[in-house]
């Protein structure tokens, strides 16, 4: 019975302990009321830990350095950028509660979240208080338009190209680069992400007058794809297109060279990872090709000068996380400037205006659903290096 | 042909390592009548010992598959002590839920020293050589893979049949009672036990890591469930019933992939435990003994 009492007490003096905690955070937020008058407030809401950690880590970083690099420059419309960083912990919700604070905070606009479903959570928060978001990677198609209404949201935007358009992009250049007639899909069935690939590289293949001649599946955590590559051997496809994501598409390309399957390989930016060429290995990997939102390995100054600026900054090499995280803290940057103001309504209209804006992945034009036109990268490996075509 | 013969090879691989993970699920089964599902976890953590011994100790893969038996012997015999030997005398239940307790503990232990990003095992350990017969390719992982398998199974059924111990296990699992009236000790004979198949399970931890490359924490749940089907496909509690069940299992998930449908493929596997369970529920090897009274 004492023990209980005493667990009870602890409780209580833990809770208030944490309710203290949490007053004095308030407390420091609100040195920063509204905007002061010097500065412009940025909000980010990424997914700093949890699940998707790396994702949103690498776009706010991507984001940060872009700010510090405006900053050094003067700032944008003479005032200095203010970043208000936050953790969404991969969590829908608590994305949506991190938009609030900050919209409460006065910011000009938000990037992040990165995953879709976390964007959609945010919209409503978003649209009510009329200040712009920059969704740096959410390749869901309905992140920008109310799919019931088929109206874009006007307060919503995103930096990246669509599931559709990638695997549309590999089709082309499968019939007309490569110049293959046939096709094998072998992908993963276990998120939308792969199996929309799979539907629009499909339709876009057909289109062109290629045929699909055998279409499989696995489910994530898979390892052994043996048997149904020795299927798909059967078949004599001149291209496996393979939409999933590093962990199983880099085994199933080793198997597949194992059991002298020669063809070409193709899939998406879900194949953008340094684990592809330890688990495959290099050879294995010769005659692969993937679409992706930029190269590291691209000569062009642009994109040399961020590359290096992000290495020296935070000694790793930036994924097309970092740099659409840095392309929509630019993009945001250049519509403040655009609109010669830094309210949220007035930087939202010059958003949608976008026009040419050269990015590191490509230049972007926005359309009516706030959806950037932009090139869409075809990275080869080669002995284990990255070459863009 | 060439194609069915390749579709073989796949599934003797794929059923080698279905059978060492079968193997432990069966003895223990068998001695103490608790389906232990844990198991496919330890088979996770022994892949881990192997990986670091071969990353960090820099020992060839050989040295690697005992580092990690001889510890995953060790583990098992602890998780008996700690997590089963306690419940030896409550109801089946207790025990089995403890099982899927002592699960869940070991994958996010490890996950959390060990983060849930998977590892990449060297191939440097393990170069690859590949042959090609008239169109049909074997590696020399392939070969390994199953020679190994059917190596460690012949020294079992050595052990079960020719030792003293394998003796003392045969007798307690027939009988506990009987077995200490006859002066075994139960509890030694039951630490053995969970030696002996966690020792296969790291073994198969291994293979897996040298076969596919990769290896996480999560990796242990669906070989650990399918290799629970093929433990009651050939009679849970039979140890030749597991390897049969396994390479059975093994061969069967590949020719449903290759010329049936892939998305069919767990749907078959977990179907043929439902079949089984229904029409012969003690397995293609379980003799329908009638209950002693």
């Amino acid at each position: 019975m004492r023990m209980k009492r005493c667990l009870a007490v602890l409780v209580l003096l833990l809770f208030a302990v944490g309710m203290v905690a949490g007053c004095g955070q308030k407390a420091t937020d609100q040195q920063t009321p509204g905007a002061p008058a010097g500065e412009i407030v940025v909000g980010l809401n990424c997914e700093l830990s949890g699940g998707v950690a790396s994702y949103g880590t690498n776009a706010a970083n991507g984001a940060k350095l872009a700010f510090e690099e405006i900053n050094a420059k003067g700032g944008v419309l003479g005032k200095q950028i203010k970043v208000l960083e936050r953790d969404s912990q991969s969590k829908t919700d608590e994305a949506m509660n991190v938009s609030a604070d900050l919209v409460s905070k006065g910011i000009v606009a938000q990037i992040g979240p990165l995953v879709s479903g976390a964007v959609a959570a945010c919209t409503p928060v978003m649209n009510e208080n009329k200040v712009p978001l920059i969704a740096p990677a959410a390749t869901a198609p309905g992140a920008t338009v109310d799919e019931k209404t088929g109206q874009t949201f006007p307060y919503i935007f995103r930096a990246c190209f669509l599931d559709s358009d990638q695997g549309v992009r590999m089709a082309q250049y499968a019939y007309d680069t490569l110049g293959v007639k046939t096709a094998a899909i072998y992908g993963s069935t276990s998120d939308d992400y792969a199996k929309g690939l799979a539907k629009y590289f499909k339709e876009a293949f057909e289109a062109k007058g290629g045929k699909i001649v055998a279409q499989e599946g696995y489910v994530s955590g898979d390892k052994d794809f043996k048997a149904t590559l020795t299927k798909i051997k059967a078949a004599q496809p001149a291209f496996i297109y393979v939409p999933g994501y590093y962990q199983e598409v880099s085994i199933l390309i080793k198997q597949a060279r194992e059991l002298g399957i020669t063809a070409p390989m193709g899939g998406g930016d879900g194949w953008d990872s340094p684990d592809m060429v330890s688990v495959a290995g290099a050879a294995a990997l010769n005659n692969t090709y993937f679409t992706n939102h930029y190269s590291v390995q691209d000569p062009k100054p642009a994109i040399a000068n961020f590359v290096k600026a992000y290495q020296t900054k935070y000694n790793k090499t930036p994924d097309s996380f970092a740099a659409l995280g840095y392309d929509s803290a630019y993009l945001l940057a250049e519509a403040i400037k655009s609109a010669n103001s830094a309210d949220p309504v007035k930087v939202a209209e010059a958003l949608a205006k976008t026009k040419d804006f050269p990015g590191i992945t490509g230049n972007m034009t926005f359309n009516e659903k706030h959806n950037p036109v932009k090139s869409i990268v075809v990275i080869e490996f080669k002995d284990g290096k990255l070459v863009s075509h | 042909m060439v194609e069915f013969m390749q579709q073989m090879v796949n599934g003797l691989s794929l059923g080698a390592i279905y059978a060492l993970i079968a193997l432990g699920y069966t003895m223990v089964y068998g001695i103490i009548l608790l389906i232990n599902f844990a198991h496919g976890d330890i088979m996770m953590v022994g892949a881990y010992v192997g990986f670091f011994s071969i990353t960090i100790l820099g020992s060839n893969v050989f040295v690697a598959l005992l580092t990690s038996m001889l510890a995953c012997a060790a583990l098992g015999v602890l998780i008996e002590k700690i997590a089963y030997k306690p419940l030896r005398n409550s109801t089946r239940i207790a025990a089995l839920i403890t099982a899927i307790g002592t699960s869940l503990f070991l994958e996010y232990v490890t996950i959390f020293f060990l983060t849930p990003e998977q590892r990449v095992f060297p191939a440097e350990a393990f170069p690859l050589l590949q042959y090609e017969i008239q169109g049909l390719f074997i590696s020399n992982k392939d070969i390994f893979i199953i020679a190994l398998a059917v190596i460690l199974m012949v020294i079992l059924q050595y052990i079960v049949k020719r030792t003293r111990a394998g003796k003392a296990m045969r007798a307690v699992s027939l009988d506990q009672e009987a077995a200490v009236l006859m002066g075994i000790s139960v509890d030694k004979t039951i630490s053995f036990t969970f030696a002996l198949g966690s020792a296969l399970a790291a073994a198969a931890g291994v293979l897996i890591g040298i076969y596919y490359g990769t290896i996480n924490p999560l990796m242990g749940i669906i070989p650990g469930l399918k290799a629970f089907v093929a433990a009651v496909l050939g009679g849970i509690g039979i140890i030749p019933g597991a390897m049969v069940g396994g390479f059975l299992m093994g061969i069967l998930e590949t020719m449903v992939s290759g010329y049936g449908s892939s998305m069919y493929r767990d749907a078959v596997a977990f179907g043929v435990l439902i079949l089984i369970l229904l029409i012969k529920p003690t397995g293609i090897f379980g003799r329908n003994d009638s209950e002693k009274v």
